[in-house]
């Protein structure tokens, strides 16, 4: 166990070594010209410096070490969560980021187990209705929920919920009634994809020996859809949900733009839109690092839930 | 994946992105088709660790695999290939005619699939004639025409300046046509080359290139996108090189999964047996019959490819204004969504339904596929 667990970290971090380096790659060597694109997003125009002003600034950035000082500098900073200066604003990446990390995450925490109860609601009643129109109704409405686009949803939110019913506000970050609507689109793209799974694994599971045989026994269709139906199902559920959750800050991006809230997807929106590249880098990372942590805790749930793989663990 | 270091050595087959355990599952003997015997030690193990979506995939292709049988290699090697699911297509070889009407009649006979076919259709055209479809100019303002609803000679209304909204909409389709097919298109080259590479030559080429893939995985395709573009600066191609870095990882790895799939069977041997050399057995025995998952992906990646691309223009990293694609539009109706929400509601629900569509036609393809 202590071998399996230390492998499986040793494998999230090369992981994450590996995604700061695909970054770097991108931001710094492709043929854009990052000394012009950094003194640009920093307010400069490059043909308008005299060389040495173009020296100094180089320089504060660090932009004239050699490429490879620069990337084994900025990992070495970033394994100690130092990113730097904002090109933008006149902070550092650091604070910068934990300012807004708060709201990102209380809207996270809202949408999760509005996730969970819609998706594995909506995927319940689509297996237990027995009457035809409804149980295909029910399953193909996963479908719609995957093809609206994320701000399309929000929008038509906002106008019905908060324009013509008047029951929230439409944007704003005060007390929780301003966390429905935000909250409400955000977990429906993870809603409909969790739904879409356990659908499809619920009538798998149906026809399997096993639940044939629960039946055979006197359960009652309930009975048997909670106690082995739903357990079976649970395990690639799991999968899913640890890699919807690694995508909490994707999401944001979208869902804060709409919502005007002030967290860290409008973070890396304005990042992008002025060009900040430490920061763009810093909250991929993020990104990159949330998604890898949450799926090592899912693996290592499993160890716990799946005798199979705690046993390959064991073994091996 | 992270977890995939391990188990794709174990699972050369392994079709998905996120192998993960699977559910208990006790059937896998009595549902699995014939074929799983006879495929490498590896399968098995795909059963066991791959998600329940990868194995309906993997076990989807075999059954085909099984019931049909490829049509190139019936010809060339009728003996090597005796199943009972066989002998319908060995004892008449249809035309590519006969083949195709074969393969769209049960199409045909699905009315969503039709019908959402035609949609598409109707917004390629559009998108690429929009003069065909409406006559008023997407530019030519009329201010006593402003903010009017939907109606019949607007069908989607105008804007704050009088201009013609469906007509915006479908010039709006050019652009966002053409940055999708044009990232879909870079996405199908690189993920099939690197996919046809990884799978065929196998050794550390595939290691190398799978590590690489995963890590591109990790990163979500939103953070991909952004990245580059912070690189690159906004506009059209940057967006469609942003969106195809993004989906070509996943294609890759289908296109692999599938090229390993059909590698290993008896057909390829016997081509390979019969003389045949390894460029004439990729062309006319692998890539033929890999097709199908590969693009069921291409359709889906269509979708995946609008969602985005509306999504970055959305968020202003698309083309400057005038000029408008979906997403674009979507963002600038939103200021006066109290008044006017057909503004940007109507565009959000075509964009919807566009995607809807492409996601139902690759189902669809999917399901008949089996």
């Amino acid at each position: 166990m202590p071998r399996y667990l230390a492998g499986r970290l040793a494998q999230a971090l090369a992981v994450l070594w590996a995604a700061y380096t695909v970054v770097f790659v991108i931001l710094h060597v492709l043929p854009s010209d990052p000394i012009t694109l950094q003194l640009s997003a920093g307010g400069a125009d490059i043909s308008q410096l005299t060389p040495t002003q173009l020296h100094i600034l180089k320089d504060r950035y660090g932009l004239d070490d050699p490429i490879l000082t620069q990337y084994f500098h900025g990992l070495w900073n970033a394994l100690h969560l130092d990113f730097g200066m904002s090109l933008t604003q006149n902070v550092t990446v650091g604070s910068l980021i934990t300012d807004k990390v708060g709201s990102t995450l209380e809207l996270t925490l809202v949408a999760l187990p509005l996730m969970v109860i819609g998706g594995i609601g909506l995927a319940y009643l689509a297996s237990y209705v027995q009457w035809r129109p409804a149980r295909t109704l029910l399953a193909r409405l996963p479908a719609v929920g995957v093809s609206l686009p994320q701000f399309f949803v929000g929008l038509l939110l906002i106008q019905a919920f908060s324009f013509s019913l008047h029951w929230f506000p439409a944007t704003g970050e005060d007390g929780w009634r301003s966390l429905v609507l935000p909250a409400v689109t955000m977990s429906l793209l993870g809603a409909a994809m969790l739904a879409q799974l356990l659908i499809r694994s619920f009538a798998d599971t149906w026809r399997e020996p096993h639940i044939a045989t629960a039946r055979a026994k006197g359960l009652s269709r309930g009975t048997v859809q909670l106690r082995h139906v739903l357990r079976n199902a649970s395990l690639p559920a799991l999968t899913l949900l640890g890699i919807l959750l690694g995508y909490t800050v994707t999401n944001a991006v979208v869902v804060e733009s709409v919502f005007s809230r002030d967290g860290l997807g409008q973070l890396a929106q304005r990042a992008v839109l002025g060009q900040d590249v430490p920061l763009v880098q810093a909250i991929v990372l993020i990104a990159a690092a949330g998604f890898v942590v949450v799926n090592l805790l899912v693996d290592l749930l499993y160890t716990l839930l799946d005798p199979r793989v705690a046993a390959a663990a064991r073994a091996g | 994946m992270s977890d995939n270091a391990t188990t794709t050595h174990v699972t050369p087959t392994t079709a998905g992105t996120l192998a993960a355990p699977a559910r208990p599952h006790d059937g896998a003997a009595l549902t699995a088709p014939p074929l799983v015997a006879a495929s490498p030690p590896g399968q098995g193990r795909g059963g066991v660790l791959a998600t329940p979506v990868q194995r309906a995939e993997s076990t989807g292709a075999d059954a085909r695999a099984a019931a049909a049988g490829p049509p190139g290699a019936a010809a060339e090697i009728e003996a090597a290939e005796i199943s009972e699911a066989d002998t319908h297509a060995l004892g008449e070889v249809p035309g590519w005619w006969g083949r195709l009407a074969a393969t769209w009649r049960p199409l045909l006979r699905r009315p969503g699939f039709v019908l959402a076919v035609l949609f598409v259709l109707f917004v390629i055209v559009s998108g690429l004639a929009p003069s065909l479809f409406t006559s008023y100019s997407p530019s030519d303002t009329s201010p006593a025409d402003k903010l009017k609803g939907p109606s019949f000679t607007h069908l989607f209304g105008t804007d704050e300046l009088g201009r013609d909204l469906f007509s915006r909409m479908l010039h709006g389709s050019t652009l966002t046509i053409k940055v999708t097919g044009g990232s879909v298109l870079i996405a199908i080259v690189a993920g099939l080359a690197l996919g046809i590479v990884s799978g065929f030559f196998g050794g550390w080429i595939d290691v190398l290139l799978m590590r690489v893939v995963d890590v591109l995985l990790a990163i979500p395709i939103l953070m991909m996108a952004l990245t580059i573009i912070t690189a690159l600066g906004f506009g059209l191609v940057p967006m469609a090189i942003a969106v195809a870095v993004g989906i070509t990882p996943g294609f890759a790895r289908t296109t692999r999964a599938e090229v390993l799939r059909v590698r290993s069977q008896p057909y390829v041997e016997a081509a390979r047996t019969g003389g045949a050399s390894w460029g004439r057995v990729l062309w006319r025995h692998i890539l033929p019959n890999s097709w199908g998952p590969v693009g069921v992906l291409a359709v889906l990646d269509f979708g995946t490819a609008v969602l985005l691309v509306s999504t970055l223009s959305f968020l202003g990293f698309g083309a400057p204004p005038p000029a408008a694609e979906w997403g674009s539009l979507i963002s600038h109706g939103r200021n006066f969504l109290i008044t006017s929400p057909w503004l940007s509601l109507l565009p959000g629900l075509f964009v919807g339904l566009v995607v809807f569509s492409l996601n139902h036609v690759a189902r669809t393809l999917e399901e008949v596929d089996r």
